[in-house]
């Protein structure tokens, strides 16, 4: 487990004893934290990083989590892919039946605290029973463009909370209370981004069949037609007239079946060009995606669609350019001509990576400003910081 | 120059801005004047003075968001050198600074039918923050412990004893106050304040007052 003294040699200088400072603030408050489960990526991930060290500061925090039936999962999946955006039917009764679950959940969960966040929208009408303390609405997801209906009923909650907290600003939705933004983070020291001896990145790319022999392009997203792998192939085969390089795609299909589907059409790219190399690793292979990152001359992220996806954080943070899509948080992540390029197109993507291979010197001055950029900006330490001083502003 | 120690000592605090959305968005020049011009006072401090917080090794040319968004996204270089131009520093309230953006942006748009629009995911979202301060537990009260202070705080304590502190009322003293009034040393202060926050890095504003400060203490010394 990290101990906050080992955030001193990645931060930046001083940013561990101002963390030691803003939590002096918040001694004898206490907080809660209630996610719709421990386990996964987006909230609890960021939760099972942050807890310790929030506990190793000394300051009083809990985690509670939410549970109900099948139909009370049904109705809170399908109300959370309508705040997203997507086209959901929702009836009277499974809304009625999520908001009487969260009602059992709020008389068997302890919500006692000066400060409670509850993070996405399954767990969220728990507001109904707050007794007293500062309730926060934690978002990250983007619901701007939410849809309508859902959204209205929705919001009959959210503005009972005492504020809002979302990734981005344009992720909002309307809402008549306070909305912050805090940026999402990495965890420089966790196993997909603590430093990698160059002996363990050759073992672990001879394992996954990864030769090094020539430059490597590569991408790590979810194999799914948001993060637009097959445009990142087109781009590739565009840069192959020109360089002798290597694409590696590196992904999870989650075992959805247009996931899968897409996944088959890659493997199919693959099999006709020995260059393209396609990977389906489990969630939990963060050791394989580091050692990747670490490899790959240049990282693409080349996202038609992306919420708060860190991956060019995860990137920039081991010193790579990241050539990604105008999409989401990627546009924040990525300085363009510092940090690396963001991209409209295919045709885009193939000619600044060109633009890279042929300019070498500036692969490594922007991974350096990447590096950099991120550990001021996305590393889990300028989070806790923006959370803490949340906290301190909404108890004074 | 006096040399002894100070009436009151200098309360080092850092601070972290907390930024909040605003649900106003702009999405062609046309909506950035009309919303420059409704927007609250906070939304045009954040987006010109607390451009420096944000932007610490990475300076862009641009010096506020409006002039990087306008470059950025509009693509209209001509209008985003004419609003980087607008020093902050240079105007003696926020209304003044306001209503120097919206004149920019009104004679650009005099004459012209259609504006570039974007989309709202590429369009200007309004934001303003709530500066929340930290007291770091460092005093000083001579300017030799000034400067050992000056010289080891985090740099968002730079910003609050200098462009915070200058631009909008705070617990926090500025540098310049202090050492004027309570170490009684006007001719320092006065150098402090003309020192250009515009278009540089929080850690240059501390190269320059430990300059000035060191350059202090030797002269105290002959």
């Amino acid at each position: 487990m990290s101990r906050i003294d080992d955030y001193r040699r990645v931060a930046t200088p001083g940013a561990v004893d101002f963390i030691l400072k803003l939590a002096e603030q918040v001694q004898g408050r206490r907080f809660l934290s209630v996610t719709s489960g421990r386990l996964g990526g987006g909230a609890a991930e960021a939760l099972r990083t942050a807890m310790p060290i929030l506990s190793e500061l000394g300051v009083d925090t809990r985690w509670e989590v939410t549970g109900g039936d099948t139909a009370y999962y049904t109705t809170a999946r399908s109300l959370q892919a309508a705040l997203e955006g997507e086209e959901r039917v929702l009836s009277d009764e499974g809304l009625a039946r999520w908001v009487d679950m969260n009602g059992l959940n709020a008389k068997k969960l302890d919500l006692e605290a000066d400060v409670t966040v509850v993070h996405d929208s399954q767990p969220a009408s728990l507001v109904s029973a707050r007794t007293g303390g500062r309730w926060v609405w934690r978002c990250h997801f983007d619901c701007s463009s939410a849809q309508p209906g859902p959204w209205t009923f929705f919001r009959r909650f959210a503005d009972q909370y005492d504020a809002a907290v979302f990734g981005l600003p344009g992720f909002e939705g309307r809402l008549g209370i306070p909305m912050y933004i805090v940026a999402p983070s990495i965890d420089p020291l966790s196993e997909r981004n603590r430093d990698l001896a160059p002996r363990e990145v050759s073992e672990i790319l001879t394992s996954l069949g990864v030769a090094r022999d020539k430059p490597l392009l590569v991408q790590v997203a979810r194999f799914a037609r948001a993060c637009d792998p097959l445009g990142v192939i087109n781009a590739y085969r565009l840069v192959k007239k020109h360089h002798d390089v290597r694409l590696v795609l590196a992904g999870t299909a989650d075992g959805e079946p247009e996931r899968l589907e897409l996944l088959s059409q890659l493997l199919e790219a693959a099999h006709e060009d020995r260059d393209v190399i396609v990977l389906e690793l489990p969630p939990e292979a963060h050791r394989q995606v580091n050692a990747l990152q670490r490899a790959a001359t240049i990282v693409l992220q080349k996202s038609v669609r992306a919420e708060f996806d860190l991956g060019p954080a995860e990137a920039m943070w081991k010193g790579k350019p990241v050539v990604g899509g105008y999409a989401g948080g990627l546009a924040q992540q990525i300085i363009t001509n510092v940090t690396g390029y963001t991209v409209h197109s295919v045709e885009g993507a193939a000619f600044r990576i060109r633009h890279l291979l042929n300019n070498p010197e500036l692969i490594p001055r922007m991974g350096a400003a990447g590096r950099e950029h991120v550990r001021r900006s996305f590393l889990i330490t300028r989070e806790l910081v923006d959370g803490l001083a949340l906290g301190v502003h909404l108890t004074r | 120059m006096t040399q002894g120690p100070a009436t009151r000592p200098f309360k080092f605090a850092g601070c972290v801005e907390l930024r909040q959305a605003l649900d106003v968005h702009a999405l062609d020049v046309r909506e950035l004047r009309q919303r420059i011009e409704e927007a609250p006072a906070g939304a045009i401090f954040f987006h010109t003075f607390g451009y420096f917080l944000r932007h610490r090794v990475f300076t862009t040319a641009y010096g506020n968001d409006f002039a990087r968004w306008t470059a950025n996204e509009i693509g209209d270089q001509a209008l985003a050198e004419r609003l980087a131009v607008v020093d902050p520093f240079a105007f003696s309230n926020i209304d003044d600074l306001r209503e120097h953006l919206v004149t920019i942006l009104q004679d650009h748009l005099r004459g012209r039918e259609a504006e570039r629009r974007v989309e709202f995911d590429r369009g200007f979202h309004f934001q303003q923050s709530q500066v929340v301060e930290v007291p770091l537990g460092v005093a000083a009260q001579t300017l030799g412990e000034f400067r050992g202070g000056l010289a080891t705080v985090d740099e968002s304590a730079i910003y609050l004893h200098t462009v915070e502190t200058r631009a909008r009322q705070r617990h926090a003293e500025s540098f310049a106050d202090w050492v004027r009034e309570a170490l009684e040393m006007p001719e320092l202060a006065e150098r402090f304040e003309r020192i250009d926050p515009y278009l540089t890095t929080i850690e240059r504003i501390r190269g320059r007052l430990l300059s000035l400060v060191d350059v202090a203490l030797d002269e105290a010394r002959r």
